[in-house]
């Protein structure tokens, strides 16, 4: 039976970390707003890039001289799998939920005999990662220095991205990141972004006049398209992770708040029971007498 | 036929401008040109220079843009650039950092691609030129 003053340092204790958790959550909310501005600032552009690649791509796909961030490398066994997670913990499930998903890919594909790369963003899903497929990252982005993810980190990683491509490092690139859905519900998704995939349905746009030629102009687009999925994405996670970190903040501050309560109750009965032992001294005691 | 088109100039972090324009003056990888309403479908790769718009109330607004790409149509035209600003915004500062970084790349830049980073810092030089700026 712990003392009266250790459940009464207990309580307080409980009461600072509620404390904490409830700025952290408010924060949260701040930061989410301002991501979810960013995210929906980026969407015309990125709209507007799937639209015009989509339309080029399905008049080039088939030929010859289609570019090979397009066609591929004509074959499937180097996987780069770029694994985005946040540089911060305290976000509940956030990162874990790309890390499994990113895991469970690696192992099937591991499976199949193929050979896996993994490039991470963010501190947190490369130490995830290094446990048990250490031996297949080859690199790292670090963004815990950047406040506010702006498109030149998307280029950098892409960058990055395109001369491992261009150097035959691998065939099939594929980020994961989470797409928001809500504060409570973000979703772990996987996207391929080399070669770049090509809806069944997309229409040739043949009636446009080209400067310089439809190659010429994909060949400059698509490295473009890469870095703005990998923005688009970027964005994604940072809302995701603001609005992740804010449910998991709520739901700890509420606990917090549960159990001052059940410790206020047990605090109240020892003092109870304090005084009743004492005054049945005092009472036989005087019935001693 | 209207006779305005609807000017659009985003860049990846934002919607830099949404206006009604009379005329829009491209600066094209292979040619400034100049797009009017009932323009035939064009799409073209862009270099760094000027955007032009002449607005319908007449006026003349100058957009900044460093690549990227416009998409040309009857009754509108998207610019799609990699970085875009008004012109008022492009000051020496921004000028010397976009500088530094195109030198930067040109530097490192392999054999084949020499040629067009070299073209992309000449452009950029007489931009700053244009704009009143020091173009070192």
């Amino acid at each position: 039976m712990p003392s009266l003053k250790d459940l009464k340092n207990r309580i307080n204790s409980v009461k600072s970390t509620r404390k904490i958790t409830k700025a952290m959550q408010m924060v949260a909310a701040a930061k989410l707003r301002r991501a979810q501005e960013a995210a929906e600032n980026a969407r015309p552009y990125a709209e507007r890039m799937e639209a015009v690649v989509n339309g080029l791509a399905a008049s080039v796909q088939g030929s010859d001289t289609a570019p090979r961030l397009l066609s591929g490398t004509g074959s499937e066994q180097t996987h780069l799998l770029v694994v985005m997670t946040a540089e911060r913990g305290l976000c509940g499930g956030f990162n874990s939920s790309i890390v499994k998903i990113a895991r469970y890919r690696a192992e099937k594909l591991i499976g199949e005999g193929k050979t896996v790369k993994i490039l991470t963003v963010g501190k947190k899903g490369r130490e995830q990662l290094r446990r048990d497929l250490g031996d297949h990252l080859i690199g790292h982005v670090d963004l815990s220095d950047v406040k506010r993810v702006s498109y030149d980190n998307a280029r950098a990683i892409a960058e990055d991205v395109l001369g491992r491509f261009a150097e035959g490092e691998f065939d099939v690139a594929t980020i994961f990141y989470n797409r928001f859905q809500s504060v409570i519900s973000q979703i772990p998704t996987p996207q391929q972004i080399i070669p770049a995939p090509v809806p069944e349905d997309a229409e040739a746009s043949t009636l446009y006049d080209y400067e310089p030629s439809e190659e010429a102009i994909l060949e400059d687009l698509l490295p473009r398209s890469v870095a703005t999925q990998i923005f688009a994405a970027l964005l994604e996670n940072a809302a995701s992770e603001q609005g992740a970190r804010m449910s998991a903040m709520d739901n700890a501050t509420r606990n917090a708040g549960d159990m001052i309560d059940k410790l206020t109750i047990e605090y109240n009965r020892s003092r109870q029971a304090a005084i009743t032992k004492e005054l049945i001294e005092i009472i036989s005691g005087a019935e001693a007498l | 036929m209207a006779d305005t088109l609807q000017f659009d100039l985003v860049s990846p972090e934002r919607m830099v401008a949404s206006v009604a324009a009379r005329a829009v003056r491209i600066p094209g990888a292979e040619g400034d040109m100049t797009a009017m309403p009932g323009h035939t479908p064009a799409l073209t790769t862009l270099r760094p220079g000027f955007v032009t718009v002449e607005t319908d109330g007449g006026e003349d607004q100058r957009f900044v843009v460093t690549g990227g790409f416009a998409e040309v149509g009857a009754e509108s035209v998207s610019v799609l650039a990699e970085k875009g600003m008004p012109g008022a915004e492009f000051t020496q500062e921004v000028y010397a950092d976009i500088l530094a970084e195109a030198r930067a790349k040109l530097d490192e830049a392999p054999q084949e691609h020499m040629d067009m980073l070299a073209k992309l810092v000449a452009d950029l030089q007489a931009l700053a030129t244009e704009s009143g700026l020091r173009p070192d």
